[in-house]
């Protein structure tokens, strides 16, 4: 057993040495395959990344009239927060719009001066409502129109509510709604098709180099080999392939991405490649590594089953 | 030892490669399998490597019936069966002492007695001084006997030559034959398919002849006599 295994592996090591350009040309396939799907892979990082940033800048504010009273704002805060469709509730006081409002203007004496010179706050508390995504704002904001019909107030019976800014903003977030829906969708499936096609690239590469040996593997069969021990070193063969190409591969993504993310970065702050590829670096890569390593072995068992049959 | 049983091989309507052959060869024997192009020999020698199956009938070997031999017991059978080919069928990524010692290895011999039979073997062929060689770099009369020397190596009951000398000059072809002869003497049963008059004749053993897939003589010792 131990001496079958010993064989498999030193004649998998030798003829992956002796069919020197074979297997080169193999791996250099392979390695664009890796190359692909690790590319793919970060692409879809990015989308995702990008897509949830837009997302959050979408949300709907729900203001509320200036004789409201700040413990009825909290609750209605406490109720939409407990809603399954609301990530995240943020209250702006009367105050905080002011300075808000100074801040925003700053450059605008007149204004100020003109807020200044009406003494009281003229401006009202809101509540800005974060949906789990753009499709939820729907159910939040059909939540708020009947918290408004119900009396709006659990103490006073008047409705607290002045305006939420769903009904006009409703197109634009449908629509956008809408292309961040066929955008993850289409990334998704262009990533899969184009995975597809580079794994069909690599496998029909190993098929053409097992198809190259097939008059030996018949020979072997012929002198008396098992299938297993004919198998074996093309097996031991894809291993080495998927290796080495996993490791060109990377070759390959680290000059990439060092010289696509400082790009990406300036164009989207919010997505370092660089720095996600540095804190994912060993998972990438033994990801990457078992990926070569099962297309390898995969491409190899499946090419040479028919040839078997001696 | 080796029995065939009214055996036919019919490929497609049109063309039958075998007709109802049926004939014994016993141990230590030497068989020349004689006919034209096309008469059916390297058929019937493929069918006792069960390359292929018969069409009908049954085929014995060391009394198991190989044509019912399952694709996983296939490679014993072959294990005791040593063969050789026209176009030599070497390994062309192994250098001639790799070709010879993977016969063993497939049997699972340890290295020391791999290293040890092949030496002796490769006496026996008079190929010791072309060891690293890979088979591109040989001649074809050095190629065939690294073929008969792995045939040879992991002691057969049977040797089964298919034209071995075909691609050989005059030469080389009875240094072949002459191989075969010896090797036979030592104990090794020898069934030869040829059609070279001159060999069948001077060899002076039993001769089957084979013609349109058919026995049409089987004779000890025979010459090569075809209608």
């Amino acid at each position: 057993m131990f001496i079958t295994l010993n064989r498999i592996i030193k004649f998998g090591l030798i003829n992956f040495w002796r069919n020197g350009w074979l297997s080169t040309a193999t791996v250099l396939i392979m390695s664009v395959t890796l190359s692909v799907w690790t590319s793919l892979f970060l692409l879809n990082v990015v989308l995702t990344s990008v897509l949830n940033t837009l997302s959050e800048k979408v949300d709907i504010s729900v203001y509320f009239s200036v004789d409201a009273k700040e413990s009825d704002i909290l609750s209605l805060k406490e109720k939409l927060t407990n809603l399954g469709e609301v990530s995240n509730v943020t209250y702006v006081s009367v105050d905080e719009a002011l300075e808000i409002f100074k801040k925003r203007h700053a450059d605008d004496e007149i204004l100020l001066k003109s807020v200044e010179e009406l003494g009281d706050n003229p401006l009202e508390a809101s509540l800005n409502v974060l949906a789990k995504d753009a499709s939820k704002y729907e159910s939040v904001s059909n939540f708020l129109n009947q918290f408004s019909a119900q009396g709006g107030s659990a103490s006073g019976g008047q409705n607290i509510i002045s305006k939420v800014n769903y009904a006009e903003n409703k197109t634009v977030i449908e629509r956008f709604n809408n292309i961040i829906g066929v955008l993850r969708q289409s990334g998704f499936a262009a990533s899969l098709v184009l995975a597809l096609i580079t794994f069909l690239v690599a496998f029909n590469t190993v098929r053409l180099a097992i198809y190259s040996s097939r008059e030996e593997i018949t020979i072997m069969k012929l002198v008396g080999a098992s299938n297993r021990f004919v198998r074996g070193p093309f097996i031991v063969e894809g291993v080495l392939h998927g290796l080495v190409a996993s490791a060109f591969a990377f070759m390959i993504i680290i000059p990439g991405v060092a010289f696509i993310g400082p790009k990406l970065f300036n164009f989207l702050p919010d997505i370092n490649l660089v720095n996600y590829l540095g804190d994912n670096f060993w998972s990438l890569l033994l990801f990457q590594t078992f990926g070569g390593v099962t297309l390898g072995i995969f491409s190899s068992w499946f090419a040479i089953r028919k040839y078997l049959k001696v | 030892m080796i029995k065939f049983e009214n055996v036919s091989k019919i490929y497609n309507s049109h063309s039958a490669a075998l007709k109802n052959v049926s004939f014994e060869v016993g141990h230590h024997e030497f068989v020349s399998v004689v006919g034209k192009s096309g008469a059916g020999k390297t058929t019937l020698l493929k069918l006792l490597l069960a390359e292929e199956k018969p069409t009908s009938g049954k085929i014995f070997f060391n009394r198991q019936n190989i044509v019912n031999v399952r694709q996983n017991e296939l490679p014993y059978l072959r294990r005791q069966i040593g063969a050789i080919f026209q176009d030599f069928k070497l390994l062309p990524n192994k250098t001639a002492y790799e070709n010879i010692a993977f016969a063993m290895q497939v049997v699972g011999k340890s290295d020391k007695e791999i290293k040890n039979d092949v030496s002796k073997v490769l006496d026996i062929v008079g190929l010791k001084d072309k060891t690293r060689n890979f088979p591109r770099e040989l001649s074809g009369g050095e190629k065939q006997r690294v073929a008969i020397a792995r045939a040879l190596v992991h002691r057969p009951i049977v040797i089964i030559a298919d034209e071995p000398t075909g691609n050989l000059d005059p030469i080389n072809t009875w240094d072949i034959i002459r191989l075969l002869v010896k090797i036979n003497e030592l104990g090794t049963t020898v069934i030869l398919a040829t059609h070279d008059k001159e060999i069948i004749n001077a060899l002076e053993k039993r001769v089957v002849i084979l013609e349109g897939g058919t026995v049409t003589r089987d004779e000890n010792p025979g010459r090569y006599i075809l209608s």
